[in-house]
């Protein structure tokens, strides 16, 4: 049967020119092609729902919210696309995430796991070029996609911010706007990549994908955030504009009184007017103990309180994305270089 | 030829405590089939793992292609390996396989490739997960051909085969190394396959080297002496290597070659291959090594009780 002889053998040298880079770029298309298919196929629908929605949105803003403040508004826009809004930016936060659970966290897990990379990894090309011609135009693709689609999502988000209902520092908004939306994307595939080479079985890399992204995200939103520049701050209680308001509390004669939180003021001022009598707003309105101070603020300034704001300016927001796209990129180009490092020395 | 296709000096792989390989002193020549024969657990594996670079040693070191450090770019470009699972991507084609391997190497011999696929009846458009066993190995084996590799290296390449196929990828193997000057490491535990292949012999025994060298050299200097029982034990100053006592008569598989005297009373035999490496394995404490780690390595367990 088998009557065929060895091919010829071209000549050799001791140090050959390697493999081109295309070459290795087709095979990453035809392993992957499936997954980023997936991927556009799943953005480009949420990018038609968002056209179609968005679209809506904007005529009934332009036609309802001049001012902003008028009941039309408040009926024809922020009552019938306010819901809908907030659920669309809450779903956008688990899209990075997902990229980088199911585009990155196999890519090497998967090779492990069935062993292909006995296979992958004593081809000509050599580990080295075969790991950075997967992971590199991998994540170009990922970043590029969610970049495209930030985008979109900026033109979605538009009439919001244009109404004054939300700053684009909010928590819900922010990593979906600028450069970031791109960076969490590359961050997650590049946690993806990690995790698949440490753990090397598919489904559970995934899985550590997801709550990995989980913790840094919500360590980036509830603490990080809001120290990339010292904020300011001011004895004004409404910070102007837009502006991201991010603590505040009390001074009396120069000295740290208490924080601005409802129990800490609640409980001084029941102590200013002495006697457990009365909620605050009785106390402050005059049903209490006789003629009011109208509000917490005028009684605590009264007796020579000051409240302070910390908070960051509008202006701050772009600042703020490259600080926070920076970072996200230094931490990928970490994770990925230390992605192919592991691919280097591991012993089968 | 007098390049070493392999040259290893002390080396030796380290998993956690155990030792899968260690003080693996080899230098196997150009142009041979070398068989590496041992048990489960020999360190069979893990030997061509750091031959072809996927394992790291963890004590001395080992060189391919006469020089060029296990697992380098130039030293990927001229060995192929397939692995004891032959493993393919399930989800590719036989024909995106091919296809595959021709973009991650320089050379490819994409007319061979198809031509031998076509001959063993493996449709190009098949997913390889739903091909046979037998079927994938062949796949795996044809894309390691097709890279025109100096070095083939086969781990437990007949064990997914049925014997009509091992007999055929036997004389493949042959006819390769015949025309083509490539050179063969393959591990296998099936000695029987071997013989008609193997022209030099690694025997593995717990992670040590216990025999390597040219099979023809290994039979010339190997005996089966068959005796009265009674008188075994006089050959006890003899190299001998194994022992089988039967009541009446006992074998001994003796080093020695043709032109030794025969004790009288005792008739002596060539032996073969596969004798010779039973006789081995049989006995972990025995060796036949190349150069001065004979003498010490041979050490007859039986005579010594």
């Amino acid at each position: 049967m088998t009557a065929l002889t060895m091919p010829a053998r071209p000549k050799r040298d001791a140090r050959p020119r390697p493999v081109p880079w295309r070459r290795m770029a087709w095979v990453t298309w035809r392993q992957h092609r499936a997954a980023l298919g997936g991927v556009a196929v799943f953005l480009g629908a949420f990018a038609v729902y968002l056209w179609l929605t968005g679209l809506q949105m904007h005529h009934a803003e332009a036609a309802y919210c001049h001012p902003a403040s008028s009941l039309g508004c408040a009926i024809n826009f922020t009552g019938r696309y306010g819901e809908t809004a907030i659920l669309v930016s809450i779903a956008l936060q688990a899209v990075p995430a997902l990229i980088g659970a199911f585009i990155g966290a196999p890519v090497l897990a998967r090779e492990l796991e069935t062993g292909t990379f006995r296979y992958a990894w004593t081809q000509g090309v050599g580990r080295l070029r075969w790991t950075l011609g997967k992971l590199v135009p991998l994540a170009v693709a990922v970043t590029a996609m969610a970049g495209a689609f930030t985008v979109l999502f900026a033109w979605y988000d538009q009439p919001w911010v244009a109404a004054g209902y939300v700053t684009p520092f909010s928590a819900r908004v922010f990593g979906l706007l600028g450069v970031a939306f791109a960076a969490w994307t590359l961050a997650a595939f590049a946690i993806g990549v990690l995790a698949g080479m440490l753990i090397r079985r598919a489904v559970p890399a995934i899985a550590a994908t997801l709550a990995a992204y989980a913790v840094l995200a919500f360590a980036t939103g509830l603490w990080l955030r809001e120290r990339y520049i010292t904020p300011l701050v001011t004895r004004n209680p409404n910070p102007p504009g837009s502006a991201w308001a991010i603590s505040g509390w009390y001074t009396k004669g120069g000295r740290y009184a208490f924080g601005d939180r409802g129990n800490a003021i609640s409980s001084t001022v029941r102590r200013l007017c002495g006697g457990p009598c009365g909620t605050v707003r009785q106390i402050c309105s005059g049903t209490c103990h006789g003629p009011g101070p109208g509000s917490p603020e005028q009684l605590l300034a009264q007796h020579g309180y000051t409240h302070w704001i910390s908070y960051q300016p509008a202006s701050r927001f772009w600042p703020f994305q490259w600080i926070e796209g920076g970072w996200l990129l230094a931490l990928s180009v970490l994770l990925i270089a230390a992605t192919v490092w592991l691919v280097r020395r591991r012993a089968a | 030829m007098t390049m070493n296709i392999i040259e290893t000096s002390g080396l030796g792989k380290r998993y956690g405590s155990t030792w899968a390989l260690r003080e693996c002193t080899l230098a196997i020549p150009a142009g041979h089939v070398a068989a590496l024969v041992g048990p489960n657990g020999a360190g069979k594996t893990t030997l061509l793992n750091l031959t072809v670079g996927l394992a790291d040693p963890s004590a001395g070191g080992v060189t391919v292609l006469g020089g060029l450090a296990a697992g380098s770019p130039a030293a990927l470009d001229g060995i192929a390996f397939v692995a004891q699972d032959t493993p393919v991507y399930q989800n590719l084609s036989a024909a995106d396989m091919l296809h595959l391997t021709r973009n991650l190497n320089r050379h490819f011999d994409q007319q061979y490739a198809e031509a031998r696929l076509g001959e063993l009846g493996i449709p190009l458009n098949r997913r390889a997960g739903k091909l046979s066993g037998g079927q994938r190995a062949q796949l795996a084996l044809t894309v390691a051909l097709a890279r025109r590799p100096r070095l083939l290296v086969l781990d437990e390449p007949v064990a997914m085969l049925d014997p009509v196929a091992r007999h055929d990828f036997m004389a493949l193997v042959m006819t390769a190394m015949a025309a083509e000057g490539v050179s063969v490491v393959l591990s296998s535990h099936v000695l029987a396959e071997l013989e008609r292949v193997a022209d030099y012999l690694i025997l593995l025994s717990q992670g040590r080297v216990q025999v390597a060298g040219e099979v023809a050299g290994l039979l010339a200097s190997h005996r089966l002496l068959t005796g009265p029982t009674a008188e075994a034990d006089k050959y006890a100053e003899r190299p001998v290597v194994h022992v089988q006592r039967g009541r009446a008569q006992t074998h001994l598989l003796v080093r020695a070659t043709a032109d030794d005297p025969v004790p009288p009373g005792w008739e002596a035999h060539p032996v073969d291959l596969e004798e010779l490496a039973m006789a081995y394995l049989r006995e972990p404490g025995a060796g036949a090594l190349p150069g001065p780690a004979r003498s010490q390595n041979t050490q007859p367990s039986e005579v010594t009780r």
